[in-house]
């Protein structure tokens, strides 16, 4: 049984849009079986949090190609992707590349 | 925990898409900052005492572009007078909110701005076409006014040339597009760095090499002020494709965009015209 943890979702470069324009959000994961990595944040996103068009966000088990994740401020890209296990109280910001040029 | 820098030994905030480096913050902005100059020095840009006018939409590669110019013009002494140029549109709930942001950022980077309009050059504003032919080709006509506009516009400050955001993973989009449609004519000339039709002035993509996901880290982390909205009237489909097989591709190889681009070795100061989302 892994604890719940306190996270803060950040959206920005158009990924607001999808979450009605808030940039912030402070959410508490409940506590589960298995650890809460970003590949079960990225389903508890689409399951609570995205209200419609889940396929503008997500694509399969991960993000649709051209949205960038950072923990912390660092590129997920360094820490394992979906497979990083998140730690109480980080930070994790999801920018879009595809709004506008 | 996360890796360290390459180059240093501070904390790696990024793996470049090119290279596959880690760095960390300050490394990246150099690295970013310095392929951007090079680009300019291999390709002869700009020549000292020239007028260059930044095409400049509030989104985020124009914005980035409008920083890292002032920036290598102080740095490396080009000896530019840079000026921010604007077109408006006439997109209520678009166009004017995405040109407060250029105003704020004439502020932030010292910046003259100069905005022309659909409605003063043509006389009417895509809101006003929008209602009278529907949102059908709609993006066809507002492609070509805006190219148009942004000519005239240079032309009146005099400028000797304009200088787009379009970066790397634009270009790689445009020759998916034209092989997609065929379009040889337009397939030879769009990876072109500097482009420009007889009678208007050059343009060039000083981004031409620069991929996307380094101008959104760079945005972000410098915390530049941008506005990242689609046009209300866009919907942006056939692009769109393009550009999802891009990043789906870009994906598994990180050299993708450079064999994309290496689809044909550009001679510099192309005549011909270029298939151009704006930037
Ligand atoms: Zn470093």
């Amino acid at each position: 049984m892994a604890a719940g943890v306190d996270v803060s979702l950040e959206f920005s470069g158009g990924a607001e849009l999808l979450f009605d324009r808030v940039k912030k959000h402070d959410i508490s994961l409940p506590s589960q079986d298995k650890s809460w990595t970003l590949q079960c944040l990225l389903a508890w996103i689409r399951d609570n949090m995205l209200k419609e068009r889940p396929e503008l966000f997500m694509q399969g088990q991960t993000v649709r190609p051209g949205i960038l994740v950072l923990v912390n401020d660092a590129d997920w890209e360094l820490l394992g992707e979906l497979d990083y296990v998140i730690q109480p109280n980080d930070t994790i910001t999801f920018i879009s590349t595809l709004h506008g040029g | 925990m996360p890796a360290n820098c390459s180059l240093c030994d501070g904390r790696a905030v990024l793996k470049r898409p090119k290279t596959g480096d880690t760095l960390c913050r300050e490394c990246f902005y150099y690295a970013f900052e310095e392929e951007v100059h090079k680009t300019i020095l291999d390709a002869n840009l700009f020549t000292s005492g020239e007028s260059v006018a930044i095409g400049a939409s509030g989104g985020k590669d124009s914005t980035v572009l409008a920083y890292v110019m002032k920036l290598l013009n102080d740095r490396y002494n080009y000896g530019l007078k840079l000026v921010l140029l604007s077109v408006d549109e006439g997109i209520t709930g678009y166009r004017d909110d995405s040109l407060e942001t250029v105003k704020r950022n004439q502020n932030q980077y010292d910046l003259p701005l100069k905005i022309v309009s659909y409605e003063e050059l043509y006389g009417w504003t895509m809101d006003a076409i929008v209602k009278q032919i529907g949102l059908k080709n709609n993006c066809t006509f507002c492609g070509v006014f805006r190219r148009q506009a942004l000519d005239r516009g240079a032309m009146l400050l005099k400028v000797d040339k304009i200088v787009t955001g379009h970066n790397a993973d634009d270009v790689a989009e445009t020759v998916i597009m034209n092989v997609l449609r065929g379009d040889i004519g337009r397939l030879r000339r769009c990876t072109a760095i500097t482009t420009g039709t007889e009678g208007a002035l050059p343009r060039c993509k000083p981004f031409k090499y620069t991929y996307e996901k380094e101008i959104v880290m760079y945005a972000y982390f410098k915390k530049l002020d941008y506005f990242s909205t689609e046009c209300i009237y866009s919907p942006n489909a056939y692009r769109g494709f393009a550009r999802s097989f891009i990043k789906r591709s870009g994906k598994n190889s990180t050299q993708c965009n450079h064999r994309y681009h290496s689809f044909r070795r550009e001679p510099l100061c192309q005549k011909g015209s270029e298939d151009a989302s704006s930037g």
